[in-house]
């Protein structure tokens, strides 16, 4: 944490890590033992009230002062930790994470706040729990005595033990004296005889006659923390009744050390710095900068030829890749974040569909780049969603298939080879081909004599607009469909993957780079311009003779052993000059559920590459992802293929001509 | 060289403030997440204060208080504690552990400026 970091953004941040625990902890309750996760809910909400009124979140700590005094009930032992209270709890949480995000009270929120606390005095036996008393703004002193000088008399007999709970006479003494003027005068009639004397108790008493403007109230203030076990009395001087003199100090009340022993299982949290994003971004992007200038030194060295440069550049080569290795691990963050929001979207739904369903998450430490953590939360919200409406059958009817009456979502995070496998596996009733088949035959997507395999039924569901769902429910069903998945995971550059066994249950697995700020790609050249294809899209590279486009009568399409595919012909597309070569060459590539082809000049190697995002001039460049400079120091565009398509697409409906209808006859092809 | 002071509280946002505000007043500060965090800066870095929170995961403020005045060299050592005004049996165990003082939340910086003025010479 930077210094200059301002404590309420601070707090705000805990504030959000806390409700997140709180619902950790409540979504875990039956999982451990239930002692400790109670100490751990109350410690949150006392850390949320406590540093709340410190930064002036007054309405937060006010709120959370309720829950906080229902749960000192629990551990106390007066009150169940009941099925009721836990979802009062979560309640709660949300209640106080909208105040977080809202600034202002707001009708619905003060609505929302009512329930729960009407709700909490329920639960304590009363309708109303008291208005918490407001936690007391900062005194400021306001003495009826301040202002005119008065003269005091003060005893003070010390707790003998004071030296040993830290305090030291003297500071007192030095705390009167900067009232006003002082004369002190020590006795020491009560020191014992030598034999008796411990050396840390403190035997002497003192008496002090104090001129101040200063009030009663400020001189208490002094002894405010040895009041308990010393004796001190205040007068004033003009008006001492000697007879009915006050001994202001108790004897120490000797409250019995409680239950404060809890067993902690909780982990040591890990000692980290919270940086923002953006710093990462750009500690990216300077790492990506150079790397590339890097490269050109290299190229720069090898032409010299000189042995004497050769070798230090060989040694920055080592260097700069290390570092951005390290540089891109710092991005990288455990998957368990994201998996863990789910067991309250679980928790949910399952209880608003009436459905019991368990959800065990795996690979929770298996690291992501956060932009990919980021973007993949959607699907998978999606996907889970899915399984709880669709995947898991009811109570009844998984007891008549015979299988465990509670379901089971498995999430789990893997990684294999420079990819992360995340997949969503349920227990439920598994795709139907047949309504599958059915309905893809109703809209005319397959043949209705076609056989296809399970695979090709199962990609069906990537169709837009495709549902089988028989209605449409609160949880899914409401048209954002697999399609959308597939082209938010596409856009992460990683594909979708469906198993599924009818009456087992459905997998669907996400396969993920494990980094965005590299790309695998292909580089082609298009009169004498560099692109960059990303690598994972491409299937292979076809030839394309000049004669055979004008064979085709104009229109881009190009037969892949004995399939049509259609092209987009990138010097047509981006309007450059010049004539194409005698052999040029068609990269294919994945698209949906088609095969597409890019026609350029030449296909001139493999790229792992950096990918430097575009400036605020090129925002409109809407076909590419982002550039990268190669080792000559040229700049290449990383080519969307998606945008590409959609790009092609417009330009061929404006131009009114037929000749790049790709889109078309990607759909007449599929 | 400026004093010492060990802030030991769960919540970030506390110690954010504590810290500021004490070395705003020329103080040094220690930081510590928990009161085992505590303990264990204690055994390394000498301090000549000590403020924590009560209610801490792991080690909390009540043992924290008893370890440190079981400790030969934090003996007399000022040790003050974050209450907060609900809290009063859980204030008077701290001073039955040993606490010097306490201050009670929210309190503005000032106060706890004039609290470390009081118990550091």
């Amino acid at each position: 944490m930077s210094p200059e970091t301002n404590p309420v953004d601070t707090y705000l941040l805990e504030a959000e890590d806390l409700l997140e625990q709180i619902e950790q902890i409540v979504l875990g309750l039956h999982e451990h033992g239930d002692t400790e996760a109670v100490n751990q809910l109350f410690r949150a909400f006392h850390t949320i009230k406590g540093s709340g009124a410190m930064f002036g979140f007054d309405r937060i700590a006010d709120f959370t002062h309720h829950i906080e005094t229902v749960l000192d009930r629990v551990r106390d032992g007066v009150l169940p930790l009941s099925r009721e209270l836990t979802e009062l709890i979560l309640a709660a949480r949300d209640h106080i994470h909208a105040m977080l995000s809202a600034p202002h009270p707001t009708g619905a929120l003060d609505e929302a706040r009512e329930r729960i606390i009407a709700a909490l005095g329920t639960l304590l036996g009363r309708p109303e729990i008291n208005e918490p008393t407001p936690p007391p703004r900062p005194p400021h002193h306001q003495d009826p005595k301040a202002g005119r000088s008065t003269i005091w008399l003060i005893r003070f007999h010390p707790d003998p033990d004071l030296m040993v709970n830290g305090t030291n006479p003297v500071w007192l003494l030095d705390a009167l004296r900067a009232l006003g003027a002082c004369e002190v005068t020590g006795h020491a009639d009560l020191v014992p005889s030598l034999e008796d004397i411990q050396p840390d108790r403190c035997y002497i008493w003192w008496e002090v006659r104090l001129e101040t403007d200063a009030g009663r109230d400020a001189i208490r203030d002094v002894f405010i923390f040895v009041e308990d076990g010393s004796q001190i009395q205040i007068d004033e001087a003009d008006e001492i009744p000697l007879a009915a003199r006050q001994v202001l100090g108790e004897v120490r009340s000797n409250t019995a050390p409680e239950n404060r022993q809890a067993t902690h299982k909780q982990q040591v949290a890990d000692s980290t710095v919270r940086v923002p994003a953006e710093k990462l971004d750009s500690l990216v992007n300077l790492v990506g900068e150079l790397v590339m200038n890097q490269s050109r030194l290299t190229q720069a060295a090898a032409h010299f030829g000189s042995s004497e440069l050769a070798s230090p550049v060989e040694e920055i080569e080592r260097l700069v890749a290390e570092l951005r290795d390290n540089v891109l691990g710092i991005r990288m963050m455990p998957i368990g974040r994201t998996f863990s929001r789910f067991k309250r979207l679980v928790h949910d739904l399952s209880a608003e569909l009436n459905k019991e369903i368990d959800l065990i998450t795996e690979g929770a430490d298996t690291e992501l780049d956060k932009t990919v953590l980021d973007q993949l939360g959607d699907p998978l919200v999606h996907l889970i969603r899915n399984c709880i409406d669709h995947g898991i059958e009811t109570r009844e009817d998984r007891e008549h298939c015979g299988k465990p009456a509670r379901g089971t979502i498995r999430l789990s995070a893997l990684h294999v080879g420079s990819n992360v496998v995340v997949s969503i596996a349920d227990d439920g009733r598994g795709l139907d081909t047949s309504a599958i088949r059915a309905k893809a035959v109703e809209r005319g997507l397959i043949a209705p004599d076609a056989s296809p395999s399970d695979r090709e039924i199962f990609n069906l569901v990537f169709v837009p607009g495709f549902s089988t769902a028989r209605a449409v429910t609160e949880v899914s069903g409401r048209g954002v469909g697999m399609d959308v998945v597939r082209r938010q995971i596409e856009a992460l550059r990683g594909s979708v993957a469906i198993e599924s066994q009818p009456g087992r249950g459905t997998k669907i697995s996400l396969t993920l780079p494990l980094t965005l700020a590299i790309i695998d790609g292909l580089l082609v050249e298009v009169e004498r311009e560099l692109f960059i294809l990303p690598m994972v899209l491409v299937t292979e590279n076809v030839e394309l003779p000049i004669r055979t486009r004008s064979r085709n009568n104009g229109r881009n399409i190009v037969a892949v052993r004995g399939e049509l595919v259609p092209y987009i012909d990138l010097r047509e597309l981006f309007g450059m000059s010049g004539r194409p070569p005698e052999i040029g060459k068609v990269v294919i590539v994945r698209h949906e559920d088609t095969r597409v082809g890019v026609a350029v000049d030449r296909v001139v190697g493999t790229h792992q590459t950096v990918i430097q995002s575009l400036g605020r001039l090129y925002r409109s460049v809407e076909v590419a992802s982002g550039a990268t400079i190669m080792g000559d120091g040229t700049v290449s565009l990383i080519l969307d293929i998606t945008r590409l398509i959609h790009f092609a697409d417009r330009r061929c409906r404006t131009q009114e001509t037929r000749r790049c209808c790709v889109s078309e006859a990607v759909v007449s092809d599929g | 060289m400026p004093a010492t002071i060990m802030t030991a509280d769960d919540s970030a946002s506390m110690r954010r403030m504590i810290t500021f505000t004490l070395q705003q007043a020329g103080y040094d500060v220690v930081e510590a997440i928990d009161g085992k965090e505590a303990l264990k800066r204690l055994y390394s870095t000498p301090v000549q204060m000590l403020i924590t929170d009560l209610n801490m995961p792991n080690v909390d403020g009540i043992e924290l208080i008893e370890c440190v005045r079981a400790m030969p060299q934090y003996k007399y050592l000022p040790i003050i504690m974050l209450t907060t005004e609900s809290e009063e049996a859980r204030k008077q165990q701290g001073r039955a552990a040993g606490a010097s003082g306490w201050i009670i939340k929210p309190f503005r910086g000032e106060q706890l400026v004039a609290l470390a003025k009081r118990f550091i010479r």
